[in-house]
């Protein structure tokens, strides 16, 4: 196996960008003097946006010859998440847990 | 640095005290044998620095050995105190500890390691491959969750073992109601052993992808690589959520946030969801790589290929997108109201439909197959009638409307383990027997076996079966004592009973492994069990780089149809290759030990010594980092010296199919 020591430009780009999203999160969590809606939409999106950055960062999902199992891990992956937080969303504000 | 010393050996009862003793000579005698025998260089350069799969395998295994004794006495003490009415043997704050530490251990540090272990031994030799894809994140993975075990074990002697149920709820496991450090084991030792758990999947789902023989195709995988694979899948998917959970939960014992607690809006009930979104789908990464053992052993010793293969394949693929959804089931009482109870009702019973159709398959398979009555054989006849009657009380909890009758009481824990032993404990002991000679290259005694089994299994109905009827009585789960009015003593004593032949089948069993390593006959045959799949077509045990010349696959059961064609082990030594091979690393070790010190002063709340000790894990990530080496080759002349030591045992050539 060869291995060329490439600077991982990418990685460090998109830690960077993680890091600063972060921070803009706890920033507008912490310290802006917005609703509580605002502020969920707002980071809400910030983390989708993570997400996102992560998967071309991080994961090169540009870059495998493998299409079909891409898209199947990511359909996967979108469940998941939908599952994960949607779910917690609908059994948390139903019936008895809601109040 | 805030540690204070008295707290930290708890001390006073006499079973403490004794365990402590226990421990310390334990440690005694294993430095003193390594030293006096001089093994500490075979321990660094044989197992403790080594990558290959099959060696990590049996450090899985064996972890999994010590903690099914550890987790077994857990249970034989829950057992013995509630064997008559108002026992004084264990006090109510003990029996808190024991259950939690009985089902944190079995869980996690007995049931998963006993998986993964015989999923590193045998999956990568069943797909034809010559280690896992990353051989030293497989041994990271070993150490990380070693490491976690050890930090939890600790606890009932260093510092108080945790007491809030293996579920840990809270606002009870919260710092207002356990103030104690006995919570932050929790919070921490999962959350490193867990990290291992995690890299396991990620290895194996690239291992399965990208390294199978030439022309196994998916649907020609053996079906426990194809239930591994699955598993894989759903560790990779739920484990992150038990993760950020731990995480959470160490925020909030630790510097005081509120994301579960009462006050400060906080939300207990997150909690329960975030620890069952993860702990419904750890249920299936435990039962599906024992759906696939009873596969292999039930095709083997009916000699018959599966039955309905690709509706197996459908229903455990259906499993992996069910098991995600049927969460909410372990806390109907919550009354997150009607709709949300009535839909994870259906989808519980949904998914004991796909069960149901490989419980069909796994009859079909046997029916007129020429069964072969071996110990791995009567763990998997003895899996079916058991595990359905687990099932079928679960189908019975399923009903959110009844379950407000069963909650809470020990007919729910008598379904889970109705579920957990037949389906994992006789899942492992059948693959053990199975996969022996593969390991070790020798057999486990079979009639010490049989012994093994029937005690095991009878006393495994005597102990739980009483327990679904002191449920149906109102005997609650997690209470200590009752009262001699209750009339639940004469159940209570039946499944006290039980729990001592249970004891005495794993004695056994313990014994087993001994007589074996003493007496048993080496050099077996390389294919003892006359199987259909690859892993049996190399020598018993495994040379370390696994096979000679991959072997090229045509259609599932691979090795069996290659026996019928007779072309088994005609090997043309100018095939041979020179092989390339991972080189070992101390690093994992070291990760293990660096963990293990931060988690523990994170146990303490030693905020600074945590801080300092987690240099070492940087440190360690960096070392990794600039790590160039690339491993070595196997030279050919090497590959031929070793073939022909084992290709000329007895019957080495010669093809065994009737
Ligand atoms: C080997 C024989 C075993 C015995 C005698 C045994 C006995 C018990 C007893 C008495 C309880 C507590 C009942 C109560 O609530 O008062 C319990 C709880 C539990 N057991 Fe076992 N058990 C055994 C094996 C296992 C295995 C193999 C597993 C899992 C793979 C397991 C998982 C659990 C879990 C998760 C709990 C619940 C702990 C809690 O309430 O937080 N047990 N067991
Ligand atoms: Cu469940």
């Amino acid at each position: 196996m060869e291995h060329k020591s490439k600077y991982p430009v990418s990685h460090v780009v998109g830690f960077l960008f993680s890091l600063v999203l972060t921070f803009v999160a706890v920033f507008v969590a912490l310290k802006m003097n917005v609703s509580y809606t605002i502020v969920m939409w707002i980071i809400g999106s910030l983390a989708v946006l993570q997400a996102g950055l992560q998967l071309f960062m991080f994961m090169h999902v540009t870059e495998g010859e493998d299409g079909k199992t891409n898209v199947i891990n990511m359909a996967y992956a979108a469940f998941v998440a939908i599952v994960i937080v949607a779910g917690s969303i609908w059994v948390l504000t139903s019936g008895h847990a809601a109040h | 640095m805030g540690i204070k010393w008295n707290e930290i050996f708890v001390g006073g009862d006499p079973l403490l005290v004794g365990s402590q003793i226990a421990i310390v000579l334990t440690v005694v005698a294993i430095v003193v044998g390594l030293t006096y025998f001089k093994k500490w260089g075979w321990l660094w350069r044989e197992w403790l620095t080594t990558v290959d799969h099959k060696k990590i395998g049996i450090m899985y295994i064996l972890s999994g050995v010590l903690m099914f004794f550890r987790g077994g006495m857990d249970g034989l003490l829950m057992k013995a105190q509630t064997a008559r009415p108002e026992m004084n043997f264990l006090d109510a704050q003990h029996y808190n500890e024991i259950f939690t530490t009985h089902g944190v251990i079995m869980i996690l540090f007995m049931a998963m390691p006993f998986l993964i272990g015989l999923m590193n031994v045998v999956v990568p030799l069943q797909i034809g491959a010559r280690d896992v894809a990353f051989p030293q994140l497989n041994a990271l993975s070993f150490w990380l969750f070693f490491s976690g075990a050890m930090l939890f074990n600790i606890s009932f002697v260093v510092g108080g073992s945790p007491d809030a149920g293996w579920t840990s709820y809270f606002p009870l496991a919260g710092k207002e109601f356990s103030p104690g450090i006995g919570n932050n084991y929790y919070a921490i030792a999962l959350q490193i052993a867990g990290l291992g758990t995690l890299m396991t999947g990620i290895n194996f789902i690239v291992t399965i992808l990208k390294m199978r023989a030439p022309g196994m195709t998916l649907m020609k995988m053996p079906m426990f690589t194809w239930t591994t694979f699955i598993t894989s899948i759903i560790i990779v998917a739920a484990f992150p959520i038990f993760t950020v959970a731990l995480a959470l939960m160490t925020f909030d014992r630790l510097y005081g946030t509120h994301f579960f607690t009462l006050s400060s809006g906080g939300s207990d009930m997150l909690w329960a969801n975030l620890f069952w979104l993860w702990g419904h789908p750890e249920v299936y990464i435990v039962i599906l790589p024992a759906f696939g053992i009873f596969s292999e052993v039930i095709a083997t010793f009916s000699r018959k290929t599966l039955f309905g293969y690709t509706s197996m394949v459908v229903s455990i693929v259906g499993i992996a997108f069910l098991s995600m959804i049927v969460w909410v089931h372990h806390f109907y009482t919550m009354d997150a109201g009607p709709a949300v109870n009535s839909f994870f009702s259906i989808t519980t019973m949904l998914i004991a439909v796909p069960t149901g159709v490989k419980i069909f398959n796994w009859l079909f398979t046997m029916r007129k197959g020429r069964i072969q009555f071996t110990t791995a054989m009567l763990w998997a006849l003895a899996f079916v009638p058991n595990f359905v009657i687990g099932g079928v009380t679960g189908v019975m909890l399923a009903m959110a409307a009844a379950d407000f009758q069963y909650h809470n009481t020990l007919f729910l824990v008598a379904h889970f383990h109705y579920v957990l032993i037949p389906g994992v404990v006789f899942a492992v002991f059948a693959g053990l027997y199975y996969w022996w000679p593969k390991m070790f290259g020798f057999m486990l005694n079979e009639k010490l076996g049989k012994y093994h089994f029937w005690l095991f299994t009878i006393g495994f109905n005597v102990t739980f079966m009483p327990m679904f009827f002191l449920g149906l009585k109102g005997a609650v789960r997690r209470a200590y004592t009752y009262s001699a009015e209750s009339g639940f003593a004469p159940l209570f004593l039946v499944s006290a009973i039980g729990s001592i032949i249970l004891a005495i089948g794993f004695a056994v069993f313990c014994y087993n492994i001994y007589w074996s390593f003493r007496y048993a006959k080496r050099n077996v045959f390389h294919d003892p069990w006359d199987a259909r799949t690859l892993e049996w077509m190399t020598a018993s045990p495994v040379q370390f780089y696994n096979f000679a010349v991959v072997p090229e696959v045509k259609q599932l059961d691979a090795f069996w149809h290659m026996k019928k064609r007779g072309e088994t082990l005609t090997l043309k030594e100018s095939d041979i290759k020179k092989i390339h091979m991972p080189s070992n690393s101390g690093l994992p070790f070291y990760m293990a030990v660096v963990f293990g010190i931060t988690g523990f002063f994170l146990v303490f709340e030693a905020h600074i010594a945590a801080a300092v000790a987690a240099i070492g894990i940087v440190v360690g990530l960096i070392i990794r980092s600039f790590d160039y080496n690339d491993g070595y080759y196997v030279s050919v002349d090497e590959i031929k010296e070793t073939e022909r030591t084992w290709r000329n045992v007895e019957g080495g050539t010669e093809n065994h199919v009737g």
